[in-house]
């Protein structure tokens, strides 16, 4: 089983297992990583599971979609490898993907 | 002497703004005398029947007195399991689609491609010369824009600066209060307490805040608009007012800032500050569309919020026992007051194309209302949804706050309020009890409370 790595905007690290097929966002809610707010329940709705991947990272996960870009677009702390988590379905091959939580949720 | 040049310039291209609104007024008037505006009758009222009597086609959940008289639960339940997206061929306000399980309600606020927000949210509509340009009722990319420029002022950033402020004006009308003595906690604590807000954002004159409900009150109010009893000269002599309090609010900024002094972070600031709208006063109906929209968005909202729980908790008494027994659950029963209040009932779109949607063609055009007040409340989305339980889980996905680009810009704030409000008044009150039945409000778009008469006692 692979490891995925949540970092806090306070440099908390939460390294938590990867489940095949569950979205980065279930993942995060299912080990109690704060700073996930996920309002929508995954809808791609509300922009509160915003997560920044790390830069070489970003071709494994793939960019955010146009739907996404809509909700990101909403907050300040959108960077360029901003992803709302309930659109990142995780796989093994993201052995040790490190995402950064932004300071606030929208 | 170029300062005061540039103001008196200003003030030049100022002046015709409240009287844009009296001249629409002027020609509002007219039109009605030479009988052109059919008057929209105001609203009488009667009883509402039981739901049970009713044909479906018949069941009109646009009337206004459906949550005056506390009887929209049983209306809402009836449509969700027999009919959840049901057609009105007849309203007041004429036809329309009411969107009422949750689901579905989350696809149309998603699909902004198919349902459009403009030109307004409300079932009804306001004087064609009182249109004024809100974001809430534009779609991309011309939404986008507009919101990218105000939202500063109530991101989390800016909150966590205003907290302290936030908490020392909640403590200082709770400790006013008076005690073992009934007072109406929505005149004392919900409309003081939002005032209080809304003359913080947006840097109003203190003394004056509550002229800011007032005009709030107004705008959301029309019979034609929401079934409201704001009368329509009332509306347009008070927008006309506030045109005129915000242009010198806005000319005194503009003042300051061309003297060198560092500027605000209130919203008009914010306002001056951005490319996108540093030219705002010269578009009057739009700026004071922006106005508006944060005024009435911040206003009833959280008031009712803010009466609301205090209902919720002497209807479900077990749940304060537990609340005082933890306060770590206010966060999670702010969310779920919100819910189970859903202050603004719905929101409305109009079809951009032909739409299937839960078995009914909704054609192009037609009005769609997705009654979040009615979602909040499916049992097919929520466990036992007319429960109040401070401790629910998953308590934050409810859909007071709409989802999708129009999403609540003002969500963490009217959650901070509540929060410490919360906070304060455990640490004060030992029993907060509401005497007799509160008064709601008519309307069927802000549900909410006019009065709620409440007694105190001290913490020992
Ligand atoms: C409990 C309190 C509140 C509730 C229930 C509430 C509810 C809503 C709803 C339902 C929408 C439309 C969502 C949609 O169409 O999907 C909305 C939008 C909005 N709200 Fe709130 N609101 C609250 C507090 C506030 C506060 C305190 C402010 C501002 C100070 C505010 C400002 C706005 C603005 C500006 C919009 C328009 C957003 C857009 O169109 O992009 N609201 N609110
Ligand atoms: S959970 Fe709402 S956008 Fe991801």
């Amino acid at each position: 089983m692979g490891n995925i790595t949540f970092i806090e905007n306070d440099g908390t690290q939460h390294v938590v297992e990867i489940e095949d097929g569950k979205s980065l966002m279930e993942i995060a809610m299912a080990n109690g990583v704060p700073g996930i707010d996920a309002d929508c329940g995954g809808e791609c709705a509300c922009g509160t599971c915003h997560v920044i991947v790390e830069d070489k990272w970003i071709s494994s996960t793939g960019s955010a979609t146009d739907e996404e870009l809509q909700m990101l677009d909403l907050t300040p702390e959108r960077a360029p490898t901003s992803r709302l988590a309930c659109q990142v379905n995780t796989s093994e091959q993201m052995d040790g993907l490190v995402v950064h939580l932004p300071e606030f949720q929208m | 002497m170029k300062i005061t040049n540039l103001v008196a310039e200003k003030s030049a291209a100022l002046v015709p703004m409240n009287l844009q609104i009296k001249a629409g007024h002027l020609v509002y008037k007219a039109k009605r005398k030479a009988g052109l505006i059919k008057e929209f009758p105001d609203f009488v009222e009667a009883p509402v029947p039981d739901v049970a009597t009713l044909k479906l086609e018949d069941i009109d959940v646009s009337n206004p007195f459906l949550f005056k008289q506390n009887r929209w639960e049983s209306y809402f339940k009836r449509l969700r399991d027999e009919c959840p997206v049901h057609f009105q061929k007849n309203s007041p306000f004429g036809p329309f689609w009411s969107i009422t399980r949750y689901e579905d309600i989350v696809y149309v606020d998603k699909h902004h491609d198919l349902f459009s927000a403009e030109p307004f949210i409300i079932i009804g509509q306001t004087p064609k010369e009182l249109a004024m340009e809100m974001f809430i009722a534009m779609d991309p990319p011309k939404h986008d824009v507009q919101r990218q420029a105000v939202q500063g002022v109530v991101a989390p950033k800016n909150l966590k600066e205003m907290e302290g402020l936030i908490r020392s004006r909640t403590q200082d009308v709770l400790d006013s209060l008076p005690l073992d003595k009934p007072f109406d906690w929505v005149e004392d604590v919900s409309i003081e307490l939002t005032a209080r807000m809304l003359a913080t954002l947006l840097d109003f004159p203190y003394e004056q805040r509550h002229k800011l409900v007032y005009w709030s009150d107004l705008a959301g109010g029309g019979a034609e608009m929401t079934g409201g009893s704001t009368d329509s000269d009332e509306l347009f002599k008070g927008i006309a007012d506030m045109a005129k309090d915000f242009s010198s609010l806005w000319r005194d900024k503009a003042a300051i800032t061309a003297a060198g002094e560092e500027r605000g972070f209130d919203l008009i600031s914010l306002l001056q500050s951005s490319e996108a709208t540093k030219d705002l006063i010269s578009r009057p109906m739009e700026f004071l569309g922006n106005l508006i929209l944060l005024i009435v968005g911040g206003n009833d909202t959280t008031r009712n919020s803010m009466s609301g729980g205090i209902l919720a908790l002497n209807q479900f008494p077990d749940e304060f026992v537990k609340l005082k027994n933890d306060p770590s659950q206010i966060p999670n029963m702010v969310s779920e007051i919100i819910r189970w209040q859903t202050p603004l009932a719905y929101m409305r779109r109009i079809a951009k194309e032909d739409v299937e949607l839960g078995g009914q063609i909704i054609k192009k055009g037609d009005k769609v209302v997705m009654w979040y007040a009615s979602g909040n409340r499916d049992e097919r989305a929520i466990e036992e949804p007319d429960q109040f339980k401070i401790d629910r889980k998953s308590a934050r996905n409810h859909l007071s706050f709409g989802f999708g680009v129009h999403r609540c810009m003002g969500n963490r704030l009217a959650e901070l309020q509540l929060r410490i409000l919360w906070e304060e008044l455990l640490a004060r009150f030992d029993k907060i009890e509401v005497i007799g039945e509160p008064e709601r409000v008519q309307s069927n778009f802000v549900k909410g409370y006019s009065k709620m008469m409440v007694k105190l006692s001290a913490k020992q």
